[in-house]
């Protein structure tokens, strides 16, 4: 059996498969629950200073086979009342990675300061959410405000900080190095792509939001070029996210460049039994091809081939 | 189709295959997107809706030929198993009971029913109750119709006076919890019908929550089992942030 352990922002994780923010997250409960089902870490729901209701319905539109489009719009129970939630995850004994989004420097610090009194073992910091304005995107799109933002949560806070990078920017590897540059400890890469979908009969989009992001197997080989950019240009461990499901996903974002993955749409297509099973496919799947261990082969394609 | 001064039924022609206990997420363009109960799970299917909160007010004076979005069916479904079924509805709880109560009926159960409404005029589906029923006996917090008081008190006398082997049950959580202690005195299994707040129906945004479990995909239909050691059943759900709020 191959070794799926690893190991980045200071902890060795059991498996490198961990949930992705905004599923199953929002709840102490649910982030136990996906723990008990095999996670390696499990990241919170994005947490905000107030509580927030998020975007009337419909938030989410699927597609069959390829993904779906949501824009929840950040609905959180807000600092004041979550940290009881992470307490239930904790005491569970799971991983937990406190992710939180703000509108400036100044509210990612202050919230980072209260995530990290949770006893979480790491932060999130949510710079790309596609749907919801000057929050998240908006600054994650600027290389400046990404370097201002992680800075301050540094100074802020002595456990490790995630940068969660978007997709929707031309120059994805700029925002990770401009993270890596104030102190981030890792990247994790990506969100959701900005996306439309439209009711031809109604003649108006579908979601109450309007616009919204895509994830899923759609998204994946957007995210593996992503973490292979990113991987080229900064030091600090990566976390690929992106319509991962099977054994190989997990593997081309391994050889991307990645260190951990992250799962969101897959759990609801093949439910929280994701973890055990894809823990158990993945290590067959590395046995079949000689790899003793997952960390091995961080970043192997690099040395073969380099796309630009 | 106006069933109660507040209760009314849409029906609609949607191809997806459903089952009793499911339900469907009802689109109204431009306002906003909820879950429903199947009333009607065969062709055509229906959804029956309480003006309650804005939307449903809004969705129940849409003018005729309003184009609607439909998805799903999600959820589980009523186990038609049982032969003996006492189904004990409260106010708009009935909806997802009698399409269910009518499969049963059809597999050669037997159902007796217990409807609970504030007065007279919103008791919901006593007649079609009555059709595939055995028994059917009303109670109203008003004594304008029936037992003067709370269906729940009917349904603890009739588990005395007769043998079930299930009880299914949809209303107020309070009433629910009651149904359960009553059942549980003569081990009698019941299975309740759960109401959440939902988002994305699929088992992933967590809006649903209800301690270890998602209405969404692990319900609506819980046996009581499941639910009477969850602190929240009963006292809490969640709002439209993930917030615990009181009942
Ligand atoms: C319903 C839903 C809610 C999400 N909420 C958040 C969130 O609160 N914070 C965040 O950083 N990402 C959020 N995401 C993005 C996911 O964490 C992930 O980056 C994205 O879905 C791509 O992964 P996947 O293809 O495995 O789903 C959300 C995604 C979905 C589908
Ligand atoms: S409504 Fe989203 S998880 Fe149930």
């Amino acid at each position: 059996m191959a070794d799926l352990r690893t190991t980045l922002v200071g902890h060795t994780f059991r498996n490198p498969l961990w949930l992705a923010s905004g599923i199953w997250g929002e709840s102490g409960n649910s982030l136990k629950g996906a723990w008990e089902a095999g996670a390696g870490g499990v990241v919170t729901k994005s947490i905000g200073s107030q509580p927030r209701m998020g975007y009337p319905n419909p938030t989410v539109v699927t597609y069959e086979k390829w993904g779906m489009l949501n824009a929840m719009g950040l609905p959180n129970p807000g600092i004041e009342e979550y940290p009881q939630e992470i307490g239930i995850a904790r005491s569970a004994g799971a991983a937990v990675i406190g992710s939180v989004f703000g509108a400036d420097a100044e509210e990612f610090a202050q919230l980072a300061a209260r995530m990290a009194a949770t006893g979480v073992l790491a932060l999130e910091l949510n710079l790309s959410c596609p749907h919801a304005k000057g929050l998240g995107s908006g600054i994650g799109q600027d290389p400046d405000q990404v370097r201002e933002v992680v800075r301050a949560v540094k100074r802020a806070v002595k456990i490790p900080v995630i940068a969660k990078i978007t997709p929707n920017h031309y120059d994805v590897a700029s925002l990770a190095q401009a993270a890596e540059s104030a102190g981030a400890d890792a990247i994790s890469a990506i969100n959701t792509v900005r996306a439309l979908a439209i009711d031809v009969r109604l003649r108006r989009p579908v979601l109450a939001h309007g616009l919204g992001g895509l994830s899923g197997p759609a998204i994946k080989p957007i995210g593996l070029a992503c973490v292979w950019q990113i991987y080229e240009r900064v030091r600090i461990p990566i976390i690929g996210i992106g319509g991962i499901e099977h054994a190989d996903d997990v593997i081309e974002y391994v050889l991307a460049g990645a260190r951990a993955v992250q799962l969101g749409t897959a759990v609801a297509f093949r439910g929280i039994g994701i973890f055990s099973g894809l823990a158990k496919e993945l290590s067959e799947r590395l046995d079949a091809l000689k790899v003793h261990r997952l960390e091995e082969i961080v970043g192997g394609a690099h040395t073969t081939a380099t796309p630009q | 189709m106006v069933e109660t001064p507040n209760t009314v039924t849409l029906r609609f022609r949607y191809a997806p295959p459903a089952g009793p206990g499911q339900f469907v997420m009802i689109w109204i363009p431009g306002d906003d997107e909820l879950p429903m109960s199947l009333s009607y799970t065969g062709d055509p299917k229906g959804v029956t809706i309480k003006a309650m909160g804005d939307t449903s007010r809004r969705t129940l004076s849409l003018p005729v030929g309003t184009l609607v979005g439909i998805r799903g069916p999600y959820g589980n479904q009523f186990d038609l198993d049982p032969r003996r079924i006492l189904a004990v509805g409260g106010g708009s709880g009935t909806a997802v009971l009698a399409p269910a109560a009518e499969a049963a009926a059809q597999r050669g159960s037997r159902i007796v029913a217990a409807l609970g409404a504030t007065t007279a005029p919103e008791l919901l589906f006593v007649d079609r109750m009555k059709a595939i029923s055995e028994k059917v006996e009303v109670a109203t917090d008003d004594g304008s119709r029936g037992h003067h008081g709370f269906v729940t008190d009917v349904s603890r006398r009739l588990l005395a006076e007769q043998p079930f082997d299930a009880v299914w049950t949809c209303g107020p959580e309070v009433m629910m919890k009651k149904v359960i202690s009553a059942a549980d005195e003569r081990r009698v299994p019941v299975f309740c019908s759960m109401e959440r707040q939902m988002k994305c129906a699929l088992g992933m945004c967590d809006a649903c929550a209800l301690g270890p479990y998602h209405v969404c995909t692990d319900g609506p239909v819980f046996p009581a089992s499941r639910l009477t050691p969850i602190a929240e059943f009963g006292r809490t759900k969640r709002d439209s942030s993930g917030r615990r709020v009181p009942l």
